[in-house]
C-alpha cells in the first residue's frame, strides 16, 4: 500500500523483524484503547446531563484547543524523525529529537492542567454535573497518560546518555514508546472530535 | 512471501518523507474539522457526520503513516489484535447508547 512512498532508511536489518516485545506491548495498547473506549461510551451518555451547570459550548475555547492538538501533532512527527535517527543509529539526534518532543509534550500536559484548573476555579468542576465528571475523567485519563509517556522519554533519553550504540533492547524500548505516544495522538483525535469540537456545534 | 518481507522492511521503520506526509495529512484534515466547526457553514447534524468523517481519514491516516500498520505477514498478529479490538469497542459504545437511550426512553413514558 505504502511501498512507494518509502525508502530503506538504512542497513539495519536486523530491527525489520519485529520482537515479542513490542508485539506485547501492542496487546497492552489494545487493552488500553477499551479502557478509552469505555471512558467514551460513559462521556456519550453523560454528554447532556448538565444538572443545570454549564455546557461544553460554554466552557471549551477553539483557540486553546487549537493550540493543545497542534502540540501534540507536532510531538508526533517530532517522535517519528527520533526513530528514524534511531535506526541510522545517530544517538544525539535522537537525544535531541526526544528532547524536543518531551518540551511540546510538556506544553501539552502544561496547557491542559492550566485549562482544568481554570474550569475548577469557575466551579465547572467534576463535582458539578455527570457531563463534567465525565469529561474530567476521560480528559485527564489521556493527560495522565501524556504524563507516563513523559516520565518514560525521560528515562530513556537517560539511557541513552553517553551511549555510543543503539542495542536491540534498546530499540525495543524507542519503539514501544513510538508506539504509545502516537496511540496517544489517536486518542486526542477522537477527544478533540467528539468531546470538544461535537459539544461546540 | 520473501518479497513481502523484503518491502516492508522500510515500511516497518518509516522514512522523513513518509512521516512528512502524514503530518501534512493530518494537520490539513485537522484544520479542516476545526473550520466546519469554526464557521457554522453546515446544520449540527451535518457539522457531526463532517467532523466523524474527517476524524476516521485522520485515524486511519496516523495508523497508517505514524505507527505503520500495513498488510505484511509479519504484521498479522497485530491486525488480527486491532481487528477484534476495534470491533469490541464498536459494540461496547453502539450498545451501551442503545441501551441507556432505551432506558431513557422507557422512564420517560412511565
Amino acid at each position: 500500500m505504502a511501498h512507494d512512498t518509502t525508502v530503506p532508511t538504512s542497513g539495519h536489518d536486523e530491527h525489520h523483524h519485529e520482537s515479542p516485545v513490542v508485539f506485547g506491548f501492542w496487546v497492552y495498547l489494545m487493552t488500553d484503547c477499551i479502557i478509552f473506549g469505555s471512558l467514551f461510551a460513559a462521556f456519550a451518555v453523560l454528554r447532556n446531563q448538565f444538572n443545570g451547570g454549564p455546557s461544553g459550548h460554554e466552557l471549551f475555547e477553539l483557540s486553546g484547543l487549537g493550540l493543545e492538538t497542534a502540540l501534540l501533532l507536532v510531538s508526533s512527527i517530532t517522535y517519528g524523525f527520533g526513530m528514524i535517527a534511531a535506526h541510522k543509529n545517530e544517538i544525539s539526534k535522537v537525544i535531541m529529537w526526544l528532547g524536543v518532543t518531551f518540551l511540546l509534550g510538556l506544553g501539552f500536559v502544561g496547557l491542559e492542567v492550566n485549562e482544568f484548573a481554570h474550569m475548577i476555579h469557575e466551579g465547572a468542576g467534576p463535582d458539578r454535573s455527570a457531563f463534567l465528571s465525565a469529561f474530567f475523567t476521560l480528559v485527564s485519563t489521556h493527560g495522565l497518560h501524556v504524563t507516563c509517556g513523559l516520565i518514560w522519554i525521560v528515562t530513556l533519553i537517560v539511557q541513552l546518555m553517553g551511549t555510543t550504540e543503539i542495542p536491540e533492547r534498546m530499540m525495543n524500548k524507542l519503539t514501544c514508546l513510538s508506539l504509545f505516544w502516537h496511540f496517544l495522538d489517536i486518542v486526542w483525535i477522537c477527544v478533540f472530535t467528539y468531546v470538544y469540537l461535537a459539544s461546540m456545534i | 512471501m520473501s518479497d513481502l518481507h523484503t518491502t516492508s522492511s522500510g515500511e516497518s521503520h518509516g522514512s522523513v518523507s513518509s512521516y512528512i506526509i502524514g503530518f501534512v495529512l493530518a494537520v490539513i484534515l485537522t484544520v479542516l474539522a476545526f473550520a466546519v466547526v469554526a464557521t457554522h457553514s453546515l446544520s449540527p447534524s451535518g457539522t457531526v457526520l463532517a467532523i466523524s468523517a474527517l476524524a476516521l481519514v485522520q485515524v486511519l491516516v496516523h495508523l497508517h503513516y505514524f505507527l505503520h500498520m500495513g498488510g505484511g505477514s509479519e504484521q498479522r498478529w497485530n491486525n488480527i489484535c486491532f481487528v477484534f479490538t476495534v470491533g469490541f469497542v464498536a459494540i461496547f459504545i453502539i450498545g451501551t447508547l442503545f441501551i441507556m437511550n432505551n432506558t431513557a426512553l422507557h422512564m420517560m413514558s412511565r
